[in-house]
């Protein structure tokens, strides 16, 4: 399995050389999508909380980034951590009121797309930040600014961003970490029987994750170079984010990576298709019926599935 | 609205997410109803209704069902897949612009006491009331109903005593779509509606019945009234576009403090 | 079986807890020394997992003191209690379905070990220990109701504890698995574990104690060695009520 994957990588690295610009978008995206679903996938995935509302660390990381780089000239380099840091402390805050008041399932989804929809609307009231026309920034095309003129030096970024956020939870998942979130996940109470602090190991994957995503936030600011509200908090970003690894299989180290694999190309052939006319919403029905099937068929996500499939061909 | 999205709850203890995408659905029938056959969606709520039950009843037997015991999680997802398939094929079959439907009485207007009322919300109101009342009374009076109630109480009990329980789901689904249809089609002359509008009404839906008390019928009724109440006072004290945020910080509140709502009962 | 000199490892002085209107324990105190095997017995609802909640930090005691080891144990977090050795399992067992067995028991190996190959060790280990070593990759959700009792002891035992709170762990099982379990209890107890087990099994009970506490609606009525405790007429008429009391022996 580890020379598959390493084959793999060594193409991915290679792949911008043979192919056109376009197609290099769509690697960006898939790369991005994957990066903020791993980091979803710890919180989410790992510990088993669902968490509808991840769309506002995006937002606050993009945010705080483009400001501070607009308005300040720090470098998104470093605002990015900045940007980070502050979707952590309201992934601190969330965790806290959720965890130590015990919202559990869909009281805890509420929560967390409540603080989204906040964030969404204070942003669009608040002039400060551009209101309701958003935010933007001016292409300047310098690597300082972590603006790039040439669309493959963003597919490295976001390929890096990618097997960092991969490599982060891949280590988390051999340590006593991960082995505890994943027990969280199966029975809270037991673990608590069994001497493991749960409070603090959720609130630990929802820091970390939420940290993740701010920085996500920022390649996001200086890819699209434009913040709307409505887009960078709001729900449907939160559905793109959590919908790869749930497909792909949440809870498993590359169950974000093969869930963009199979979602990023679907939403782009059907907006391709589909885009004229009216029919700009299809990628989204296909992502609805995707999401039933994965839930009535195949709970566990579609990396499980495979797995098993290969561990039964390679017994024979 | 309310109501329907709790009586699903308190019977099956499914979050229902494609709530207000269903609620969209009711209203883009309503309009379909007005435009093509002329039909005022005060007297065409009926049918919005019941196409909605038949949705619904589609929908439980069909999905629902399978995933009745599965983990929230795994339900949460469904109904948002639902959803986003509701949604998405509203975009697709009437556009994205937002609509609304000609009435009649949508330009009338009589004076109540001190204040101007739109004629319109008042009908709109009245019949919400009268549709509570009904299926209050057929909980509380019919025979269905109270198998309802029972099976919402202790499934397991109600299939010792012969409920046919699966049943039963179909209908409570049944009747939460259809309520929420009608409300759709109630509201569609006085609100302009979009597909987009979907998770939005599903949020307030979540937002009532959260704060009235999941399960809890009369809970999901003042909820609903607690909520237009504080948002309209948002409107005015803050700004039109705040009000949201009051009824979240609300939502916030209470989901910390009294997660069982004003009437509810505590969540399994 | 015989207590070890010194201050006892337990102390309970006058807990009680109330559920709305029903008082589930009153003013409940007694000790355990080191070593002991102590059997807390009564009637169905008089109290005892509830004890059990409100000793390992599942529930709070309206009032009294809970003194393990020498320390209060006042409002700690049950993973707090399971650190400082005190450690329960529950009635209807908890496995964590989807890991395998022993993947289940490393969670609680963790505890001491956070090192993921020495707690694997540890493990494999205890594992053996309680008979299971054949299941070790099996997932949880397939065992047997009896493997899955052996599965929250192995459990439990990881996580290295002073004492070992049982609850109800032969309740289900036929009379061989229950002779087995209480080998295996017999076992742990030897190698220095102290044991406070609820059981309905009056057979397995009287084998493993030491001493019983009995309950009856949340109050402590007898508290001596088994057999003084099994002719206990307020014993018997808490069981089978009043009439038997007196009723001639066979």
């Amino acid at each position: 399995m580890r020379w598959l994957l390493l084959a793999a990588l060594a193409v991915l690295l290679a792949l911008p050389a043979w192919i056109n610009s376009y197609a290099v978008t769509v690697f960006i995206f898939i790369f991005f999508y994957a990066f903020l679903g791993q980091a979803w996938n710890l919180v989410g995935g790992y510990a088993g909380q669902l968490s509808a509302g991840h769309a506002a660390f995006v937002g606050i990381g993009a945010y705080a980034s483009a400001l501070l780089s607009v308005q300040a000239g720090l470098t998104p380099w470093v605002g990015m951590l900045v940007g980070g840091v502050l979707a952590a402390a309201l992934g601190t805050v969330v965790g806290y009121l959720g965890f130590r008041f015990g919202l559990r399932g869909f009281y805890f989804v509420l929560l967390t797309v409540a603080f989204a929809e906040v964030c969404r609307i204070v942003a669009l009231n608040t002039d400060a930040v551009g209101g309701a026309l958003g935010f933007y920034i001016t292409f300047t095309g310098n690597p300082r600014q972590f603006q790039f003129q040439d669309n493959r030096a963003y597919y490295y970024v976001a390929l890096g961003l990618m097997l960092a956020a991969t490599g982060i939870v891949a280590a988390i998942e051999r340590r006593r970490f991960g082995a505890y979130l994943i027990a969280i996940r199966e029975d809270e109470q037991a673990c608590e029987a069994l001497g493991v602090n749960t409070f603090r190991y959720k609130m630990l994957a929802m820091v970390v994750s939420s940290f993740l995503t701010g920085v996500g936030g920022t390649f996001y600011a200086f890819y699209l170079f434009s913040l709307q509200p409505n887009s960078v908090f709001g729900i449907p970003l939160s559905v793109e984010i959590i919908i790869r690894p749930i497909v792909g299989g949440a809870g498993t180290v590359l169950g974000p990576i093969l869930g963009s694999f199979i979602l990023s190309p679907l939403a782009e052939a059907s907006r391709v298709y589909f885009g004229q006319g009216g029919w700009s919403g299809a990628h989204l029905i296909a992502y609805g019926l995707l999401l039933i099937a994965v839930v009535l068929f195949l709970p566990q996500g579609a990396y499980p599935a495979l797995r098993r499939l290969w561990v039964k061909a390679a017994a024979r | 609205m309310a109501v329907g999205l709790t009586l699903i709850f308190g019977v099956m203890r499914v979050v229902n997410f494609a709530h207000g995408d269903m609620m969209v659905w009711g209203m883009y029938l309503a309009w379909l109803l007005a435009t093509r056959a002329g039909i005022d969606p005060y007297v065409g709520f009926l049918a919005c209704a019941a196409v909605l039950f038949g949705l619904g009843v589609l929908i439980q037997r069909l999905l629902v069902d399978r995933i009745v015991d599965a983990p929230h999680e795994m339900q949460i997802l469904l109904m948002l897949g639902v959803a986003l398939v509701l949604e998405n094929g509203a975009l697709v079959a009437f556009g994205p612009d937002p609509q609304r439907v000609r009435s009649p009485l949508r330009a009338a207007t009589i004076w109540l006491g001190p204040v101007f009322v739109d004629v319109a919300r008042l009908v709109t109101f009245g019949l919400a009331m009268i549709l509570t009342l009904a299926l209050y009374l057929f909980l509380n009076r019919t025979d269905l109903g109270r198998t309802m109630r029972a099976a919402a109480d202790n499934a397991y009990g109600a299939l010792v005593i012969g409920a046919d329980v699966r049943r039963v789901y179909a209908v409570a689904f049944g009747i939460g779509a259809a309520c929420v249809g009608a409300a759709g089609a109630l509201v569609s002359p006085i609100v302009p509606f979009q597909p987009a509008g979907g998770l939005g009404l599903s949020v307030a839906s979540f937002n009532i019945v959260i704060i009235g008390g999941m399960g809890s019928l009369p809970g999901a009724f003042l909820g609903g009234l607690l909520v237009s109440v504080a948002e309209s006072l948002g409107a005015v004290f803050l700004s039109p576009s705040m009000k949201e945020l009051v009824s979240f910080s609300l939502l916030i509140l209470i989901l910390l403090f009294r997660p069982a709502g004003l009437f509810g009962r505590a969540a399994s | 079986m015989s207590a070890g000199g010194g201050p006892p490892l337990l102390e309970v002085r006058g807990i009680g807890k109330r559920f709305g209107g029903l008082q589930a324990v009153r003013d409940l105190s007694f000790e355990m020394a080191r070593g002991e095997v102590l059997g807390l017995i009564g009637p169905n609802g008089a109290g005892k997992t509830t004890v059990f909640n409100l000793l390992s930090g599942f529930l709070a005691p309206d009032g009294g003191e809970v003194r393990f080891d020498g320390r209060s144990l006042a409002g700690l977090k049950p993973h707090a209690v399971c650190q400082l050795g005190l450690v329960r399992t529950f009635q209807i067992v908890r496995p964590f379905p989807h890991l395998s067995v022993l993947d289940n028991v490393r969670v609680g190996a963790l505890a001491r070990r956070p090192q993921m190959a020495e707690a694997r060790e540890r493990a494999r280990a205890v594992i053996e220990q309680v008979g299971l070593g054949a299941k070790a990759g099996q997932p949880a959700a397939g065992l047997t109701l009896a493997e899955r009792k052996r599965l929250e002891l192995a459990r439990a035992l990881a996580t290295e504890p002073t004492l070992l709170l049982l609850d109800e762990v032969m309740a289900g099982l036929n009379p061989t698995e229950i002779e087995a379990i209480v080998g295996l209890v017999r076992s742990i107890n030897a190698s220095g574990i102290s044991i406070l087990l609820i059981e309905h099994n009056m057979r397995a009970v009287m084998t493993l104690s030491g001493r019983i506490v009995v309950l009856s609606f949340g109050e402590k009525i007898v508290e001596g060695p088994p057999a003084a405790v099994a002719n206990h007429p307020r014993v018997i008429e808490a069981y089978l009520g009043e009439e038997y009391v007196h009723a001639p022996a066979r």
